[in-house]
């Protein structure tokens, strides 16, 4: 058995009884990743000094009989867009191969502050741009469940790294699925709060009207502590929320009793693998006999999602990628004649395939004479798709589905051809462009591969996803079982 | 709609990227493809539809007027590719 396998309050009870040591908590994350790292690579960068430079530390606050933290000594992977003071950052792209932040994000100064300990930065698509890892501009991360599958993304290496059991907690984050997809695809928890909820200051931005940040962690009231620490007003970010931050653990009573969750019908309908549709199937027969009351609606939207989003994320994209230019930080190409060359050839050789892809989608969408037809198209159906969701929450508290239409697929599967990587987005993509809060959790397995079950509800009212996520748990034990890390 | 190999570098140069005749072709093709898959929203009428552009119509977000901490000028330079006499270098703008 790990240590990682303990819980929240139990390490915590251990480390002020002196039972137990941060030191002990980094050891074993380094132990496992000697074991496993080589098959799973989930890290871009691992701080071994200075991670147990700051377990040390904790280690004599406990001496002194200081207060500790919740998340004290508990070893946390950092998905590299989230900028870490000193710490090399680089989104996976070769564009930032060199940054070396001068501030810290605002998430992860709270998860120190809590002090939990960073033990590295983690692999994902570059700039978030993807659904399996393969996009990084460095290498793959594979899945703990096996290795010849993706972990999913863009959060690929938060989720495997957690699944792999290299570390007890992960930050990821999310614009169209980037943290519940690759949690389901490794059998963990991935919470996508609401909009604003948490701080992107320091976030690295993709497309600022959809990024979060969240936990990706191996239970539910792991996720709650977690975000517990992360959530809260930043006069950092003017899009941050200024709303009272519930107790989040105190939430998860178990009592779901006459609960009313929605199942949109699109969610359960074509393209959904016929074994998921089965796994959720019985996940809501848990619930019913919890006494949630479960019954079809419809979000007729849905259909629409995917297109949507791939016009708005690639345009607010294009225009926030517009900074990497050679001049003020990252890398810049030699030999440029002039100064408009110079910023072609460095961001051609710094960019991957699939980020000039949607540079130059979101580039083509916002360009004179295609505007009305491609973005703002895409605005007003992103106003239909959020009415979906209002007309659904004025008579139930959840939504419920799929993570994702499918487990995970293979590698080198969908990475020739784009819109099929795309369209699997299609139970994700809707959350982020109604700024809604989500979680997956693990939901049973199809041929060795985990099934994750979404559960969506409303604005700020992550109390009742985790409620609802915790006591489905409480109850089922998929969320015990751990990667063994098999081939074929 | 349909994109020509001329249209995509066009915008390709107001990317501000250099593609090779080879992306410039792969590109061509699937940009195709993916915009033949946009036009699936034609099919909604949203001329009565408001647009979002945010999640929460949060306008205004003020603050006190107030001048905070500044960065320090070697601080904000350090991942300068290159500098000179406290500013960021760049090639010639201008020919001259």
């Amino acid at each position: 058995m790990s240590l990682f396998d303990l819980s929240i309050t139990e390490v915590h009870k251990r480390l002020k009884a002196k039972e137990l040591t941060a030191i002990d908590l980094v050891e074993e994350s380094f132990k496992r990743i000697a074991e496993v790292e080589k098959d799973v690579q989930s890290f871009l960068l691992i701080d071994e000094e200075g991670a147990r430079k700051r377990a040390k530390a904790i280690d004599e606050d406990i001496a002194k009989s200081e207060d500790i933290g919740i998340l004290a000594g508990l070893p946390a992977g950092v998905k590299d867009n989230i900028v870490t003071e000193g710490i090399t950052t680089t989104c996976a792209s070769k564009i930032l191969e060199n940054y070396d932040p001068i501030y810290s994000a605002t998430a992860y100064k709270r998860l120190l502050a809590g002090q939990a300990i960073m033990i590295g930065k983690m692999n994902m698509d570059e700039f978030a741009m993807g659904s399996s890892t393969e996009h990084s501009g460095y290498h793959s991360t594979y899945n703990p469940w096996n290795l010849d599958y993706v972990p999913g993304g863009s959060s690929g290496g938060s989720a495997a790294s957690v699944a792999a059991g290299e570390v007890y907690f992960s930050l990821g984050s999310d614009t169209g699925g980037s943290i519940r997809q690759p949690a389901s695809f490794t059998g963990i928890v991935g919470l996508k709060p609401t909009y604003g909820l948490v701080s992107r200051f320091g976030l690295v931005a993709f497309a600022s009207s959809l990024d979060q940040i969240g936990p990706l962690t191996k239970n539910v009231e792991d996720a709650a502590h977690v975000l517990q620490t992360i959530a809260g007003h930043d006069g950092k970010d003017s899009t941050s929320a200024n709303v009272h931050i519930p107790d989040y653990i105190s939430a998860l009573t178990g009592d779901i009793k006459g609960l009313k969750i929605g199942v949109p019908k699109e969610y359960m309908g074509e393209g959904v693998d016929s074994q998921v549709k089965e796994k959720i199937m019985d996940a809501m027969k848990v619930l019913e006999g919890l006494g949630a009351i479960i019954e079809e609606v419809s979000l007729p939207h849905t259909e629409y999602a995917v297109p949507t989003y791939y016009i708005l994320a690639p345009s607010e994209a294009s225009s926030n990628l517009a900074r990497y230019d050679g001049v003020r930080y990252g890398v810049r190409a030699d030999s440029a004649e002039n100064l408009l060359e110079m910023y072609k050839k460095t961001r051609s050789e710094g960019f991957g395939a699939e980020v000039k892809r949607r540079i130059m989608l979101g580039t083509y969408a916002l360009s004179s004479g295609y505007y009305d037809a491609y973005y703002l198209k895409a605005q007003k159906v992103r106003t239909l798709i959020k009415q979906d969701f209002e007309n659904v929450f004025e008579k139930y508290d959840l939504i419920l589905g799929p993570t994702v239409p499918t487990t995970a697929f293979k590698m080198g599967e969908k990475i020739s051809d784009p819109l099929t990587m795309y369209v699997n987005d299609i139970l994700t993509v809707p959350v982020n462009l109604a700024g809604l809060p989500a979680i997956s959790v693990p939901a049973g397995f199809v041929n060795g591969l985990p099934v994750g079950l979404q559960l969506i509800g409303k604005h700020f009212d992550e109390t009742t996803i985790l409620r609802a996520a915790h006591a489905f748990e409480q109850h089922t034990e998929f969320h015990k079982q751990r990667a063994q890390l098999v081939r074929g | 709609m349909s994109i020509s190999k001329k249209d995509v570098e066009h915008v390709a140069n107001l990317a501000r990227l250099a593609l090779t005749e080879e992306e410039t072709n792969i590109y061509t093709e699937q940009l195709n493809s993916i915009l033949g898959f946009f036009e699936k929203l034609d099919e909604l009428d949203t001329s009565e539809i408001k647009p979002t552009s945010h999640a929460f119509n949060i306008t205004n977000v003020f603050r006190e007027d107030k001048a905070g901490e500044s960065l320090p000028r070697e601080k904000a330079l350090k991942n300068a590719p290159e500098q000179k006499d406290g500013q960021f270098k760049v090639p010639t703008v201008m020919e001259g």
